[in-house]
């Protein structure tokens, strides 16, 4: 038996049938394992109305990298669901932040962990949860609580997604990824929860065995559609970051 | 930083916070002056640092030129791998935090509270905010420490008797570090443990919210080495 490839000859033909008002979930946290090359396929590709979820809309660090940010500024966005919609350190700026203060762009706001639990949850076959997190502040004002053993908990529903961008080191045809470092962050759990879930590569697409079953971080059944990442400059990889001003 | 700052410097007041670091603790350091805890050399305290993002026992920032880019902590530094370390994906790493296996996580604020409510996440009249996992950490750590500098700009208190921005949690917080000593929230004031040089007790008791209570054996910050 042999499991068919999942190899895509281009980032273009990866996200070629995405449709306006499609829900994309965003692999990554700071670079590690941001699908930069997918996010710039999805800026000429021009579907509107999206819904994005990842962890920040970007373009806090330099120098500025594919970001949800810039497919905000293109208009193709509708709401993003994240964990920043305006940076850590108040003298940094989000160049998402004015889309979302003067309402060209709506978004919901929630606590990291949330986040990835909803991912998780959606991806598990959980539709809601009880968390701690955010219980007594204003995100959870008018919202379901429940004490349970004596302690306050904020109900929170499962985040399904359509399509999910991610960034992995090593695939073989059938999807199996493994990450390095930093890199897993959101990515296998955006796997679980997306319906399509497409993967940029840093490494050349490997023969079905090659990774030891022990040594998948997500497994490819979660996988749809796989590119390698070619070489700078027609591939886009991590660079290292601008020092900050303090 | 203006130069009419008082006390402590930002290492400092982060030397003062990691002294309370203990043998097998797993501790979370925000960003901003929390980061600077990883600079104090602790001698042979032996714990481990956990960051949002899925790693576990990372060690120092990594000089010019070896850095891996895809290794950092959750301020997006290029750090390194301490023997012993390993990486879990985010939801596994937020399981770590909302079970209750943070020993500490160290944050910055703007304000804290006399109840130990603190507020890091949203300006004032600001639309929206930057949460990251300062909520997930602030409701499930086992200790919750603040460091910040004790006043503001124009030299309103940031220990108040209550918060006039959006919390992050309420009534977590037990230890403050600042530039002007170490406190912590009482229910009606701040308990000064520790007094940083060059302050007076009056002055502290003009410049913090609620009752100023003195330990009976209030001594100078401790610092390492």
């Amino acid at each position: 038996m042999a499991l068919k490839s999942k190899e895509v000859g281009s980032f273009r033909d990866a996200i070629a049938d995405i449709p306006d008002g499609s829900t994309i979930g965003f692999g990554g946290f700071a670079m590690p394992g941001v699908a930069y090359n997918l996010i710039k396929a999805l800026l000429d590709q021009g579907a509107k109305r999206l819904t994005l979820v990842g962890n920040t809309t970007g373009g806090a660090a330099q120098p500025r990298m594919p970001d949800m940010g810039m497919l905000v500024e293109n208009g193709q966005v509708a709401k993003v669901v994240c964990a920043f919609t305006a940076a850590t350190r108040p003298t940094d700026v989000l160049p998402f932040t004015k889309y979302y203060e003067s309402g060209e762009c709506d978004a919901e706001l929630v606590p990291q962990g949330t986040l990835a639990e909803r991912l998780r949850a959606a991806g598990a076959g959980i539709p809601a949860f009880y968390t701690p997190t955010a219980v007594g502040t204003e995100l959870a004002e008018g919202r379901e609580t429940r004490i349970i053993d004596g302690r306050e908990y904020l109900l929170e529903y499962a985040m399904p997604l359509d399509y999910a961008f991610i960034r992995a080191r090593r695939a073989d045809t059938f999807g199996n990824l493994q990450f390095h470092r930093a890199q897993r962050n959101f990515n296998p759990v955006m796997a679980t929860a997306a319906r399509v879930t497409v993967v940029e590569v840093d490494e050349p697409i490997l023969p079905l065995g090659a990774i030891d079953p022990d040594d998948v971080h997500c497994s490819g059944i979660f996988v749809h559609r796989i590119v390698q990442v070619p070489p700078e400059p027609e591939g886009i990889w991590p660079t290292r970051r601008q020092e900050r001003r303090r | 930083m203006s130069d009419a700052v008082k006390g402590l410097t930002r290492q400092q007041m982060a030397d003062r916070m990691a002294l309370e670091f203990r043998d097998g603790w797993i501790v979370n350091l925000g960003v901003g002056i929390p980061t600077m805890c990883s600079n104090t050399d602790l001698g042979d305290v032996d714990f481990i640092y956990h960051s949002e993002n899925g790693v576990i026992g990372y060690g120092p920032v990594a000089p010019a030129g070896e850095e891996d880019l895809n290794l950092v902590n959750a301020g997006g530094q290029n750090v390194t791998m301490n023997p012993g370390g390993s990486i879990v994906h985010h939801a596994d790493s937020f399981a770590i935090i909302r079970g209750g296996h943070i020993d500490a996580t160290v944050m910055g604020a703007y304000e804290v509270s006399v109840t130990g409510d603190f507020a890091n996440w949203k300006l004032k009249g600001q639309k929206g905010g930057g949460i990251g996992g300062a909520m997930d950490l602030a409701a499930c750590a086992k200790r919750v420490f603040i460091i910040l500098e004790h006043v503001t700009r124009r030299n309103e208190s940031r220990l108040v008797e209550r918060c006039a921005l959006p919390i992050t949690a309420k009534g977590v917080v037990t230890l403050v570090s600042t530039n002007y000593g170490l406190f912590e929230p009482t229910g009606t004031g701040f308990l000064l443990r520790e007094i940083a040089p060059g302050l007076t007790v009056d002055e502290i008791r003009a410049t913090t919210g609620g009752v100023l209570t003195v330990a009976d054996n209030l001594k100078a910050v401790k610092l390492a080495g």
